[in-house]
């Protein structure tokens, strides 16, 4: 079949069974869009306000459901604004397809109009990227970039097409998409070498990251800890792995992690580390990090391994395949002792106190859970409020935590929460934030509003940067350079202008009436609620330091 | 910690960019190389890159782990010293008039290096050997005035018909 370019994009698209893109046009992508407009039944386009926005969206369409989340930009500035976008897809490993449009091939290194090496500016923060300049590569471009942002450890890809290409006619065959490589399986004897660990450890501990998450391994890893009776510590890209309130789920590890995740971790004498990097922000000091514990890591990426930790034993596969196979060959025990010691930490660990006058973060975010549906899903933006929701939500579904955990990115949850309600119409989704990321990119306000998407959208709002004020204030002598930002922005009548609901709550039972509201209307609500400024994400671990430099107060 | 000298030979698909691909990563994990150089091989599809390393054992691991990620990479693996070998040339300007010409013609011999340019007051000589050679020679000839000189880094090659070991990202 004759066609061109462009419709070949949107054909490749379909053929991969895309019915979603997230983008913004552009001079360069005329011809894209153009085929988008005929392919409008079959590819629904969510227009964003901006294109960091549309990458986000992108982001959450596919952490929500595990499929590619597809963005569309044009050249040159459309395309660098996609960069914060795919770096925190490929911190997290989100799979991701980012396509755009550059100039025409003649025009090429001539720094024309709206002209950027996107190939080049993305280098590092893509698993692959591809230039085509040539419309013969186009059908196999598409086709390798889905591949390989599913494959093994899965991340972003960037396809970037001249326009002379887009506009292009030739013959397409419909082949299909090429199979995504197939996931390392678990070596049998070391297996057997990790199951006699377990079997003979006395304090083991199961410190499990996004890799579970990813491999959807929760049902998995729940009889693995019931089995063999381990306790189990999770990083933030594997919250809502398992439920918060299981026996053997410790909660969050590391930097605010909880007391008893932290405790249980050092004095461990086996860390079982599953799908996880063992990040700064979990082994803060790598050297002292799990020191009396032999360590086995299980991870998809070879190059985890001894990255940043030196294990005594690891294997380079599906951490999911793992644990179903490591099951059968744990003994079934119960290791009441080392459960002993674990309560005696968790009765002593930092336990946040009410306050009905005022609207505590602890307490906020367990109104918003007792009020929503068990399958919420929860997206966050960066900061205390992100910290807050990773230690406080109450029920997290797998799946249902969308955060920026390796990259850290401040006006994340916006376009994440859109491409999270646009992924799952079905499902309530709360967007946690503070008034700093908010005010990164509250402009999608006004795509949350036209696609008529029911986000609600908490702000907590303490008037200062928290995160960063927090740290001045205990290491820095309460020099607070640049984050007491004084805004006067009025949000409920901020949301009133872009077409949204906004109310305000400066205690609990304000919170509730206005939540009940909220959750009741059809569109976008924002909801900013009044935090104290001096309120702490606790425990905290400074920088470098160990369990035993834990800031409790 | 000492660091190990090692040398790295990585068979890449031979298109666009391909070496800014290789110096991004390098560039953005830190890896400390000594020196790379690219080459065509019998297959025109395919580039064989090859790097001088200083490191660990780990940051060993490291580069081939994180190298054999990129998609471009089809092979990659150490060559071992005691089965290699390795080569690298040296072009060096030295200023020599009538007064120690001699002199550096003799270490030139000693060497088997090759005085390939010759004018009044400066010669130009070439060798290629391993990269110690090249370290021995530069040494002799340091009481004697360079101009300039360039080294194009190392390249090697496996002893007779070997299996490598292959990295699986």
């Amino acid at each position: 079949m004759k066609m061109t370019g462009a419709e070949m994009v949107s054909e490749l698209l379909l053929e991969q069974g895309v019915d979603t893109v997230f983008g913004y046009p552009g001079g360069t992508a005329l011809n894209l869009y153009d085929a988008l407009y005929e392919y409008q039944g079959k590819i629904r386009h969510i227009l964003t306000a901006h294109e960091q926005g549309a990458a986000h969206a992108a982001d959450g369409y596919a952490r929500a459901t595990g499929k590619v989340g597809v963005v569309m930009a044009t050249s040159g500035p459309g395309a660098c604004n996609l960069v914060t976008g795919i770096a925190t897809a490929f911190m997290d490993s989100i799979p991701m397809v980012a396509i755009t449009a550059n100039v025409a091939d003649e025009l090429i290194g001539r720094d024309a109009f709206q002209e950027i090496y996107i190939t080049g500016v993305t280098l590092p923060i893509t698993k692959h990227n591809f230039f085509v300049n040539n419309i013969k590569d186009l059908p196999d471009a598409i086709r390798q970039a889905f591949r390989i942002a599913q494959s093994g450890r899965k991340g972003p890809v960037l396809v970037d097409i001249t326009k002379d290409v887009t506009g292009m006619m030739t013959s397409f065959e419909a082949t299909g998409p090429y199979p995504v490589k197939e996931l390392p399986k678990s070596d049998p004897d070391t297996l057997l070498e990790v199951a006699h660990l377990i079997n003979k450890a006395k304090q083991p501990i199961v410190y499990y990251g996004g890799g579970v998450a990813a491999s959807d391994g929760g049902p998995a890893l729940r009889e693995l800890l019931e089995k063999a009776d381990m306790p189990g510590a999770y990083t933030i890209m594997a919250a809502g792995v398992l439920g918060y309130e299981e026996k053997r789920n410790l909660g969050l590890i590391g930097m605010h992690g909880s007391v008893t995740s932290n405790k249980t971790l050092d004095q461990a004498d086996l860390i079982l580390a599953l799908g996880t990097r063992f990040s700064d922000r979990v082994a803060q000091n790598m050297k002292k990090f799990g020191s009396k514990a032999t360590i086995v890591q299980v991870d998809i990426d070879n190059s985890e391994i001894n990255k940043n930790v030196i294990v005594d034993k690891s294997l380079v596969c599906d951490v999911k395949d793992f644990i179903e196979k490591i099951i059968p060959l744990v003994d079934k025990q119960e290791r009441t002792d080392w459960f002993e010691k674990i309560k005696k930490w968790e009765d002593n660990s930092y336990k946040p106190v009410d306050d009905d006058t005022c609207l505590k973060p602890h307490q906020l975010i367990g109104k918003i859970c007792s009020m929503t549906e068990e399958d919420s899903v929860y997206v966050t933006d960066v900061g205390q409020h992100q910290i807050w929701a990773a230690q406080f939500i109450k029920h997290i579904k797998p799946k249902s935590f969308i955060t920026s955990g390796g990259l850290g990115t401040m006006g994340f949850g916006y376009g994440a929460s859109i491409g999270a309600k646009i992924a799952c119409p079905e499902k309530r989704v709360i967007h946690i934030t503070g008034d700093g990321s908010f005010h990164m990119n509250m402009n999608e306000a006004c795509t949350a509003v036209t696609n008529n998407l029911p986000i609600i959208s908490v702000i907590f709002n303490n008037k200062v940067l928290g995160m960063v004020y927090q740290w001045q204030g205990v290491f820095y002598n309460k020099r607070y350079s640049q984050t007491t930002v004084e805004r006067k922005t009025d949000y409920v009548k901020v949301a009133e202008g872009f077409g949204a609901k906004g109310y305000r709550a400066s205690n609990l039972a304000e919170f509730e009436k206005v939540f009940a509201k909220a959750l009741k209307d059809e569109g976008p609500v924002w909801i900013e609620c009044l935090i104290d400024k001096e309120e702490k994400v606790l425990p905290m671990i400074p920088n470098g330091g160990t369990v035993d430099d834990m800031i409790l107060g | 910690m000492t660091l190990k000298k090692e040398v790295i030979s990585i068979l890449v698909d031979n298109q666009f960019n391909v070496l800014s691909r290789i110096s991004s990563l390098i560039g953005r994990r830190g890896f400390n190389i000594d020196t790379i150089t690219a080459s065509a091989t019998q297959n025109p599809d395919i580039t064989r890159i090859t790097i001088g390393f200083s490191g660990n054992e780990q940051s060993l691991a490291q580069i081939l782990t994180q190298m054999a990620k990129l998609e471009i990479v089809r092979e990659i693996y150490v060559l071992d010293p005691n089965e290699s070998v390795f080569r690298e040339l040296l072009l060096i300007k030295m200023k020599a008039d009538k007064s120690n010409r001699g002199a550096i013609i003799e270490i030139v011999d000693i060497y088997r290096a090759k005085i390939i340019d010759l004018s009044k007051d400066s010669m130009i000589i070439e060798l290629t050997g391993a990269p110690e050679k090249i370290d021995g020679f530069m040494k002799m000839l340091d009481c004697y005035e360079m101009v300039e000189f360039c080294r194009t880094g190392v390249t090697g090659i496996h002893r007779g018909v070997r299996e490598y070991t292959r990295f699986e990202d």
